[in-house]
């Protein structure tokens, strides 16, 4: 201590904070990265290790599975799955559904919620943020049996009005599941967008009112540019979130057919673990989505600095 | 003292917001606050109607729950499907929620203290390769969660760590977007001239982080703490993976167990709804009170 309270009192420019070297951070942080290391990199490690192997039992199938280097052969195998290369597609199919829905809904009640003319601004962002304290399960649950007819008020409400739809058939499915995300996930990000909208100067508001511009001429062309930062790291963790698609799928499943076990790629990495006992394309598929989720925040964090610059 | 400085970035927003709001634009006729306040009605009554669904569903027991329409209170037999709910298998249901509070509660505890800590060393202490591990900390906070979950598997079968509380309890420390979240808010709320008087005082750098740092940083701590609570609470596939031992659930994959009952069983319908609806008591009472530090967190994440 006190060498340490020597040394510092030379003033030394550029530091944050004098004594406060790399001993003193280390034990700040070693914590932190044992667990990092044990949730994150092991893991990470460990499938790339598994999916470039593969386990061959010799002659018969008696005997000890030996392990063996097989370089691509796992991903080869993963991407000539017809039900792979399906839950791709699916799963691309439900991001161009649900995200301009879930976005763009954001953005609209967000900007509903900051128009001059709103009332009770308190208690609707309290009502748009509920959802967010229902868990997953328990979303996918009630959409579930809201789905189910007989017991659900809403099919109910159709066929009163001469509509029959089955929301968990073969076509719907699709679209009722992007409807859970959709409840789920807007409140969380009007509340974002909203507090966003809050920091809009109220100078550059006034201005175009004094130049004529209407409420809704505002909100697209003053407000809107203005959030779109906040609208850019809304967009990366949806995208990350959205192809982690697991819960709502798997709890659906079992209230409909239309719902396979290999219906999305989480899924069917989960089947190729648990199901067919391959842990190698297991892991091979768990690398390949989580590469997916690389490339995709690579690109919307690129696409939305040169927006933010231009 | 926390308090003031947490509501200074906020303030500062709100104070130039305050005339927009106090009605100096009065332009807006009848008609366009008619179709404001109606649009948000219609959008939050998407968000509130599930919700009440599940509270009017949880009173009905299976017969009226097939037979009487949806709104409608059939015979009320709320307290019957509680009692039913109890009962199931010697009370797992409660087993299941203690459960689920314990991996919630040490997660949020524990793991946001590990990652405020991260936050602030990031932050206040200056050592090599710094922002290399941070950089390193940012990509954690983009790997999808669930594609570490089968490998995590794996590992934890080999040092036969599956089937414990630990195979959840572990995972759920690790909190990179904590990390973030707590470099935010000490650089906001922790002046560097403070702890450098503490230094001045003769308090070393452990003492004055948890007298100074970590007091200071309080309300980041709470919010950090309530997403990590929440993002536990729901946390599926995790759990579904590593336990078997139903007395090990957490209430989410346990009612997802009563679920798949209840397809061949339409008796378990009831239980699966009023489980459903006691599982999101506790969450809604906790958004509720705690109000202000979801929505400062919400911020803190967005803005950077």
């Amino acid at each position: 201590m006190a060498t340490q309270a020597l040394t510092t009192t030379v003033p030394r420019r550029g530091r944050a904070l004098a004594g406060t070297g790399g001993r003193t951070a280390a034990l700040f942080l070693v914590p932190f990265f044992a667990v990092f290391a044990i949730a994150m990199i092991a893991p990470v490690i460990y499938s790339l290790v598994l999916s470039f192997h593969s386990q061959q039992k010799s002659g018969l199938g008696f005997g000890e599975a030996k392990t063996v280097f097989v370089g691509l052969e796992n991903y080869v195998q993963v991407f000539q799955s017809e039900t792979f290369v399906e839950g791709i597609a699916r799963l691309g199919l439900y991001c161009l559904i649900y995200i301009p829905c879930m976005v763009g809904g954001a953005v609209v009640f967000a900007l509903l919620l900051d128009a001059s003319v709103a009332k009770a601004r308190k208690l609707f962002q309290l009502l748009v943020f509920l959802p967010h304290a229902v868990p997953g399960v328990i979303a996918a649950l009630i959409w579930a049996y809201l789905y189910t007819p007989g017991i659900s008020p809403l099919v109910q409400a159709l066929q009163g009005g001469g509509i029959q739809i089955n929301f968990l058939d073969a076509h719907m499915v699709l679209p009722s599941i992007v409807n859970i995300g959709v409840w789920e996930w807007t409140g969380y990000n009007v509340i974002i967008l909203f507090t966003a909208l809050q920091a809009v100067p109220r100078e550059i508001l006034e201005a175009a009112r004094v130049d004529g511009a209407g409420e809704i001429r505002a909100a697209i062309s003053i407000k809107f540019p203005l959030i779109l930062p906040a609208l850019s790291v809304i967009m990366l963790f949806t995208i990350i979130g959205t192809l982690q698609l697991f819960t709502e799928p798997s709890i659906i499943s079992k209230a409909t057919a239309s719902v396979t076990s290999t219906w999305v790629p989480n899924l069917w990495a989960y089947d190729a673990a648990f199901i067919r006992h391959n842990l190698n394309q297991a892991a091979a598929a768990s690398v390949i989505i989580a590469g997916l989720a690389a490339i995709l925040s690579l690109a919307v964090t690129r696409l939305s600095s040169r927006m933010n610059k231009s | 003292m926390s308090t003031s400085t947490l509501s200074r970035p906020r303030a500062a927003a709100s104070a130039h917001n305050a005339p927009r709001r106090g009605g100096s634009n009065r332009s807006g006729g009848f008609a366009s606050k008619l179709t404001v306040n109606g649009l948000l009605i219609i959008g939050s009554a998407y968000m509130v109607v599930p919700v009440l669904w599940l509270v009017f569903a949880s009173t009905k027991n299976a017969a009226d729950l097939y037979g009487t329409s949806a709104y409608a209170l059939g015979n009320f037999s709320l307290f019957e499907n509680i009692a039913n709910v109890a009962k199931q298998d010697g009370g797992l249901f409660f087993r299941w929620l203690g459960n689920s509070v314990m991996y919630a509660g040490v997660g949020a505890v524990l793991g946001s203290l590990i990652s405020v800590m991260a936050g602030y060393a990031f932050d206040k202490f200056q050592f090599r390769w710094k922002d290399s591990l941070f950089g390193f900390v940012l990509v954690g906070v983009l790997i999808p969660n669930t594609a570490t979950v089968l490998p995590m598997y794996l590992l934890a079968s080999l040092v036969g760590m599956t089937n414990t509380v630990w195979a959840v309890l572990i995972p759920v420390l690790c909190n990179p977007f904590g990390v973030y979240l707590a470099r935010v808010y000490s650089s906001s709320y922790v002046p560097a001239e403070t702890l450098e008087a503490a230094r001045m005082d003769g308090a070393g750098p452990i003492r004055s982080f948890f007298s100074l740092g970590l007091p200071m940083m309080m309300p980041g701590y709470i919010t950090i703490a309530l997403f990590q609570f929440v993002g536990v609470w729901n946390n599926f596939m995790l759990p579904l993976v590593m336990l078997q031992d139903q007395q090990l659930l957490p209430v989410s994959v346990g009612i997802s167990i009563w679920q798949g009952y209840s397809v061949p069983q339409p008796e378990f319908t009831p239980m699966v709804i009023t489980g459903s609806l006691l599982s999101i008591l506790p969450l809604l009472v906790a958004f509720i009170m705690l109000q202000r530090f979801w929505k400062s967190g919400l911020t803190a994440g967005s803005v950077k």
